[in-house]
């Protein structure tokens, strides 16, 4: 046995989902190795060469990687995850796009978004927006699979793995990057934020939605609307929450003046803690949170934000 | 092929994001012998990209397919009245895994010749996200996933994906498969009129069989539950345990940083 991780970063920065990759692996055991593709990233391999269980780190660095392009990392991933038994990668945009084109282009049947690990063999999985819980076993000989980070605990630092070169050839990619706009600068990514606050209907305007904005400020938080809010022009599309909106799983979930729907509510059952703020004490969103307020939110929101900032 | 572009686009039918979901007493599989079903909402964005491409003259045909059972003709219908030209269903009354769909759907790729495949980011009902990188991968074509955002020129298509971190532009030559995120577009309502005009558009069906294709089962369900439910909750009733109840997760996730 033996695993092949794919690690995540963006700009030149690790992201802390390929050590908590790393303690999902261990719970397979057998050797652990990490791969690191991108243009200039040996600084990110002697980094990913301290994380605790890694036996050796490869790295294939080259312009060619900048950008992650999916069908360009394939066309080197086939040859490089041939001696190994699994290969995962987290389960954000570049893992989403590699693994599944890499899994059918080598004719394996990958599996998606792993939140649970039994055996070597048997993963848990989220379906119907974890509405419930698929429990799957496979008999492919190769296992591909994106996990969901946040469901792993990160391993420790403390470690010299080996660096290893990946040989890289003549790679060409059907797709050209234009340009990459970074939200996260002053927005933080809903989909990954760890925590999140939400909009409904009851604020009545796009412009009471602005004192979501400073919450969202103040806790260094995702900012998420209802179906219900997008719809009557609150807040854009993108924002929106729910099994056809995003799908969150936040540490801690913020909901104000949200009735909760039920397609709402599917979208944020991975939420760890939720918080409902409504002038209706039986609204379902608040009979399904973990801590209620009752009242309305023109009054708490702003005092609130004050508080939080002090 | 014409001076423009053909789009093929694959739907799926689902149980409706409206439905709380049952799981049944086998534990193996979810109810859906008696719940409305719709069309997967990414794959309206989809098919809404695809209407609209064609409504601003860049494109002469949308071809609507799903693999599904003989059901699954309701959401072509549902595809042919929101302005798709003509439909396909491959009829299957197993469920099939994402692998298999994506080995039919390169059958009809084959067949159809389209320029462009576009399709839902991921199906509500499994949420696996697969499908249209498993098509671009068989068919080597460029792919661009999560795209909010289409511009054409020509043969050539910019597109903006979300991504983790924001929004990256890329450029890709067709063929190409892009996969629907929500910021796509608004999905038109099919009001009556133009489902009975639907009726009278072409719907060819073929049977799983009638392709060389392994539909086996490459994994296996062992069980389906429940998510974990959550504990009960508790009233407070002013800001300041608000704030408390808020910083004891804000303070802890600044200690893990």
């Amino acid at each position: 046995m033996s695993i092949l991780i794919l690690a995540e970063y963006n700009e030149n920065i690790l992201s802390s989902s390929t050590s908590r990759l790393v303690g999902a692996a261990k719970k397979i055991g057998g050797e652990i190795d990490v791969l690191i593709v991108g243009d200039d990233v040996k600084n990110l391999a002697q980094q990913l060469a301290k994380i605790a269980g890694v036996n050796k780190v490869l790295l294939a660095n080259d312009r060619v990687f900048k950008h992650q392009k999916a069908d360009v990392l394939c066309k080197i991933l086939k040859d490089i995850i041939i001696p190994y038994s699994h290969f995962f990668a987290s389960s954000n945009s570049v893992g989403k796009a590699v693994i599944p084109r890499l899994a059918a282009e080598l004719d394996f049947m990958p599996i998606s978004d792993v939140m649970f690990i039994h055996s070597k063999n048997k993963f848990d999985r989220p379906i119907y927006a974890g509405n419930a819980i698929e429990t799957i076993s496979t008999k492919e000989k190769k296992i591909l699979a994106t996990i969901r980070s946040s469901a792993f605990v990160p391993v420790e630092q403390g470690n010299d793995a080996k660096i290893e070169n990946v040989k890289i050839g003549e790679i060409k990619s059907k797709v050209e990057f234009i340009k990459s706009t970074n939200v996260n600068s002053d927005k933080v990514d809903l989909s990954t934020a760890a925590i999140v606050v939400a909009g409904g209907q009851a604020f009545e305007s796009k412009e009471n939605f602005q004192m979501l904005y400073e919450l969202a400020d103040v806790l260094n938080a995702g900012v998420g609307a209802t179906r219900a809010a997008v719809d009557l022009g609150f807040a854009p599309n993108e924002m929106q929450i729910g099994v056809s909106g995003k799908i969150i799983a936040p540490e801690l979930y913020i909901a104000i003046g949200i009735s909760g729907a039920l397609q709402h509510l599917a979208g944020i059952s991975g939420a760890k803690k939720i918080i409902a703020i409504n002038s209706d004490a039986d609204a379902p969103m608040m009979k399904q949170a973990d801590v209620a307020l009752v009242g309305d939110l023109k009054t708490i929101l702003p005092e609130l934000i004050k508080k939080l900032a002090q | 092929m014409g001076q423009n572009m053909k789009i093929l686009v694959a739907v799926k039918r689902v149980v409706d994001h409206n439905v709380k979901i049952r799981i049944k007493s086998d534990s193996q599989s979810v109810d859906k012998d008696n719940v409305r079903m719709s069309m997967n909402p990414f794959c309206k964005h989809a098919l809404e990209e695809a209407v609209q491409i064609k409504e601003s003259g860049k494109a002469d045909e949308v071809v609507a397919v799903c693999v599904g059972s003989k059901k699954a003709s309701d959401v072509l219908l549902t595809a042919l009245a929101m302005g798709a030209d003509r439909a396909i269903l491959v009829q299957s009354d197993a469920e099939l895994e994402t692998l298999v769909i994506a080995k039919l759907l390169q059958k009809i790729v084959e067949q159809e010749k389209p320029d462009l495949v576009l399709m839902g980011k991921q199906s509500v009902d499994i949420d696996a996200s697969q499908t249209p990188q498993m098509l671009a991968g068989l068919l080597d074509w460029g792919q661009a996933t999560f795209v909010c955002k289409i511009g054409i020129d020509g043969k050539k298509l910019t597109v903006t994906r979300e991504v983790d971190y924001g929004l990256q532009e890329l450029s890709l030559n067709l063929p190409a498969v892009i996969s629907a995120d929500l910021g796509l577009n608004k999905p038109r309502n099919v009001a009556l009129p133009m489902v009975m005009r639907a009726k009278k558009k072409p719907l060819n069906i073929f049977q799983v069989a009638d392709f060389e294709v392994d539909i086996s089962s490459r994994l296996k369900i062992e069980k389906i539950s429940e998510p974990p439910t959550r504990s009960g909750g508790k009233n407070i009733t002013s800001i300041d345990e608000l704030v408390d109840e808020i910083k004891i997760i804000s303070d802890k996730l600044e200690m893990v940083k």
